[in-house]
């Protein structure tokens, strides 16, 4: 019997699993760190209450 | 520990050791598979089938670290109410399903050429498919408990923490049971395995977990920047 098919095709579902997690756990973050840039770098809303402020340290 | 519990503490080591790790693990997996498949000799019983070793153990080890540290993040969450533990916890759980999974799908090529059959249900094939279902079960309920605050993620922590049972079942399986898996061929101070076949197994090992933890911090920071979105639009709306 012929091994190797076997070692190819075990070689192939590691690295294609691997390389495809590592894309899609990369891109998730790009997308997410780039979304709350943008939503933290907005300018602060006219009449932003203190409370506002307030909630915002207790989430810290 | 407790200091970097923190996720601002977190984000700042966390920021410069992703690329680190990713890079880094891409560069040794591939050296080391490299050194498996073209430097190493096929094995005189198992022939080159045996070369399923460079991505059958680490994906084995990773499976079963993964779970371990769901365990270690969940009781953090549960004794300290660390911020960081539940979030480190779903972080986990994908890498740790997907690397179980392909643990699974490599035993089953390696099974073929070696034993005659693709499955068996024995011991240690059993105990890993159940880590794999109780991997999409965390999964399925971190999601469900995601907006049921500090009562929810404890649910998700519990499960976290009784499913490590299944971990030292798989580690003896083959110890305990009759199995027609071979018995633990790696040990901390002798190894069954020829040296001329071992040595790219460190490599691989090594660099397949600084992917894993590459992968891990890479949804621990998504998972952060989404909680960061959130509580910003809360505050919005709230003002």
């Amino acid at each position: 019997m012929n091994h190797w098919p076997f070692v190819i095709a075990a070689y192939a579902i590691v690295l294609a699993g691997t390389g495809g997690l590592c894309v899609w756990a990369h891109a998730a973050m790009r997308r997410a760190e780039r979304r709350a840039d943008a939503v933290t770098s907005q300018p602060r809303q006219a009449g932003q209450s203190r409370q506002a402020d307030q909630s915002r340290q207790a989430e810290r | 520990m407790h200091a970097f519990a923190n996720p601002t503490k977190f984000l700042a080591i966390a920021r410069p050791v992703t690329p680190w790790a990713l890079w880094g693990g891409v560069l040794l997996s591939l050296v080391g598979l490299a050194c498996g498949l073209w430097l190493t000799p096929a094995d005189y019983l198992q022939k080159d089938s045996v070369r399923i070793l460079y991505v059958h153990v680490p994906a084995a080890w990773l499976g079963m670290a993964g779970w371990t540290g769901i365990a270690a993040a969940s009781l953090m969450q549960l004794v300290w109410r660390h911020p960081l533990a539940a979030v480190a916890g779903r972080a986990l759980a994908v890498p740790g399903a997907v690397f179980a999974a392909l643990c699974l799908a490599t035993g089953s090529i390696w099974g073929r050429p070696t034993w005659g059959t693709w499955w068996e249900w024995d011991g240690r094939l059993t105990s890993m498919l159940i880590l794999f279902f109780l991997y999409l079960g965390y999964i399925a309920l971190a999601q469900a408990n995601a907006d049921r605050g500090a009562g929810g993620q404890r649910v998700v922590a519990i499960f976290g923490i009784v499913g490590a049972v299944n971990i030292p079942v798989i580690r003896y399986s083959v110890v305990w049971w009759n199995t027609l898996h071979q018995g633990q061929s790696i040990g901390l101070t002798r190894t069954t395995i020829d040296a001329s076949i071992l040595w790219p197994l460190p490599i691989v090992v090594l660099g397949f977990t600084m992917l894993f933890t590459a992968v891990v911090l890479m949804r621990m920071r998504t998972m952060l920047a989404d909680g960061k979105v959130e509580a910003r639009l809360r505050r919005m709306a709230r003002a």
